[in-house]
């Protein structure tokens, strides 16, 4: 029984906490926000790593994919539950947007998923080094065309968010953001955890290690590259939504290739091809990100000699492609890991 | 037009080949190559180094597509299907270096091998429906049989890169084999393998022919291997088949001794 619902007891528990402490206003605005891109940098390290570590490509081109879902969500919730310059009045009544809502964010991430195709569709017949350049390339592609959008604010960026979450707050007060990006990181890890621990989803790792024994062996290796993709690049909408509404502001140039390469490394500290790395690791990073705010522009030069340090210690990251259970064998007693 | 299988069902080749060319630029790898496999067969296919063999293993798979000529698996045509395509025709393969998932277990090798006839999607496998739960139950179950018919059960949770050679053939063997396959294509199982563990390997081919209703075309080098399994050997050399017959008849073929020793012809 306590084996069984552990996690859910857990999750419930934390998010709870969560919401105590942010409707109570007992920690700061900045510890929360620093919390909500800490959910944020789990969901796009965990999807990225979904690509990078389970399938073996070298994806960098993910700040892409989290800016359609940032735009898309962001645009989508302004034109229906705020007053825009542009779009004018609200289309529908705002004290609806707090059910809209997760459909919108969600709305955000297909949106990304069918995006992703520019990825993986090249990917049927280019692999490793080759596919990374087209990863970079649907990266600029896709910051291009938003910049060159006059009617969301080209490279100016969008605004109006902020009026969305507060006509959310309107209808029940309670502090919707740090919910929401709880609930849409759980959301993430759970759809990657039931994905790749599926038979169906093994089929990434065995293209992984040996493609063409998987296509000869049954594995339709176009057919899981693409949902690999599309999954992948859906969730990072995911994430870019979610960012979209916690800043309340997006413009183009926050998701170059820059926002690429800090997620691929959040993968790469947390180790290839183990989920509960990713977590960490995003957590950990965001963590070291605020700890080291004090040396300021020193900061870039301390956490990329970090990396350094780490990949010469220990290359395979903190986890390399163990999950939790592995490491830590009494965990099994509260939880059955599969 | 729709292509109907062959209508004489029983005594229809398993694998019919018809003037099977393959060209790679100017290099004709395999010229003219015919064969029939009836059900049942347990044939070879020897020749010496790059004289086409594993060539025609990866054009029966449909890793390659042929230039020219026609393959057909039951009856079917396999032309431009893709490779998880002709191995649902009932085709399944070895490598002549062993191509096992290395980081996953040999339970896992067993059960993702089993793609084809899955049975569910990617919606089932993160909503866990019943539907997925019924698979995953069926799939683990036969993968879990199957190990114990080959005695492999103690080695379900290893990785197959910690298990000694020998083993790692007989696990791709298995592997091959779970696919359920009208046709079995050996790709030299016995290389790398000492006298002890070939010896093995006989008594497992001759075992697996027995007692699976499956056809095997094998390619091997060691010669006492093909004499000792098949009933009837195909010889090719560049390309060009240059013997067929039972083993002693190909034993003593001018045209094979030619190609493997030379002639004394200055």
């Amino acid at each position: 029984m306590l084996r069984r619902y552990s996690v859910h007891i857990l999750l419930i528990l934390a998010g709870g906490v969560l919401t105590y402490l942010a409707y109570e206003e007992l920690v700061s605005l900045y510890i929360l926000s620093v919390l909500m891109f800490m959910g944020v940098n789990v969901i796009l390290s965990a999807s990225l790593n979904l690509v990078n570590g389970y399938m073996g490509e070298f994806s960098c081109g993910h700040a892409g994919f989290m800016c359609v879902g940032a735009y898309v969500s962001s645009v989508l919730g302004v034109f229906l539950f705020a007053k825009d310059k542009v779009f004018g009045a609200p289309l529908l009544d705002p004290s609806l947007a707090l059910y809209a809502f997760p459909f919108i964010i969600l709305a955000g991430g297909v949106a990304a998923a069918v995006a992703g195709l520019l990825v993986a569709i090249p990917s049927y017949k280019t692999r490793g080094d080759y596919l990374a350049i087209i990863t970079i390339a649907a990266n600029y592609i896709i910051i291009s065309i938003i910049q060159n959008l006059g009617i969301i604010g080209g490279s100016r960026g969008f605004m109006g968010m902020k009026s969305v979450i507060s006509s959310m707050e309107d209808v029940v007060d309670l502090p919707w953001m740090p919910i929401w990006v709880f609930i849409f990181t759980v959301f993430t890890v759970w759809v990657l955890r039931r994905y790749v621990s599926s038979t169906f989803g093994k089929g990434v790792s065995a293209i992984c290690q040996d493609e063409v024994a998987a296509e000869i062996m049954s594995v339709n290796t176009n057919k899981i590259k693409t949902i690999s993709f599309m999954v992948s690049s859906g969730l990072a909408g995911v994430g870019g939504g979610l960012f979209a509404y916690v800043i309340g502001y997006v413009n183009p140039g926050s998701f170059n290739i820059l926002k690429s390469t800090e997620v691929l490394v959040m993968v790469y500290l947390g180790g290839m091809g183990s989920l509960s790395g990713s977590v960490l690791s995003a957590v950990l990073f965001t963590v070291l990100l605020e700890a080291l705010r004090p040396l300021q522009i020193i900061k870039w030069i301390v956490i990329p000699l970090l990396l350094v340090i780490l990949m010469q210690f220990r290359p395979e990251g903190i986890m390399g492609n163990k999950e939790l259970g592995d490491v830590f064998p009494w965990l099994k007693k509260f939880y059955k890991f599969k | 037009m729709t292509v109907q299988p062959a209508s004489q069902t029983d005594t229809a080749a398993v694998l019919e080949i018809n003037g099977l060319t393959q060209r790679f630029g100017g290099l004709t790898a395999v010229h003219d190559f015919n064969v029939q496999l009836l059900p049942g067969e347990l044939a070879g296919l020897i020749g010496p180094n790059g004289a086409g063999k594993t060539t025609v293993f990866n054009l029966v798979s449909g890793f390659y597509q042929p230039s020219e000529g026609e393959i057909r698996i039951g009856g079917m045509p396999t032309a431009g299907l893709k490779p998880h395509k002709v191995t649902a025709l009932g085709v399944s393969r070895t490598f002549q270096n062993i191509r096992l998932w290395n980081d996953m277990s040999v339970l896992d090798n067993i059960r993702v091998a089993q793609h084809g006839t899955l049975g569910y999607g990617f919606f089932h496998a993160i909503a866990r429906s019943r539907t997925y739960l019924d698979c995953e139950a069926r799939i683990e179950r036969e993968a879990r049989e199957l190990l114990k018919i080959f005695d492999l059960d103690d080695y379900a949770d290893e990785l197959p890169k910690n298990l000694p050679y020998g083993l790692q053939r007989k696990v791709e063997i298995v592997r091959a084999l779970s696919e359920k396959p009208k046709l079995l294509l050996l790709d030299e199982p016995a290389a790398g393998l000492n006298s002890v563990d070939i010896q093995e390997l006989i008594r497992l081919v001759r075992w697996i022919h027995d007692t699976f209703d499956v056809t095997i075309w094998m390619i091997e080098h060691h010669m006492d291997v093909m004499m000792e399994l098949c009933e009837r050997i195909k010889v090719i050399d560049f390309g060009e088949t240059i013997a067929e017959g039972t083993p002693e008849l190909i034993r003593n073929h001018p045209a094979v001794i030619t190609a493997y020793l030379g002639d004394d012809k200055i």
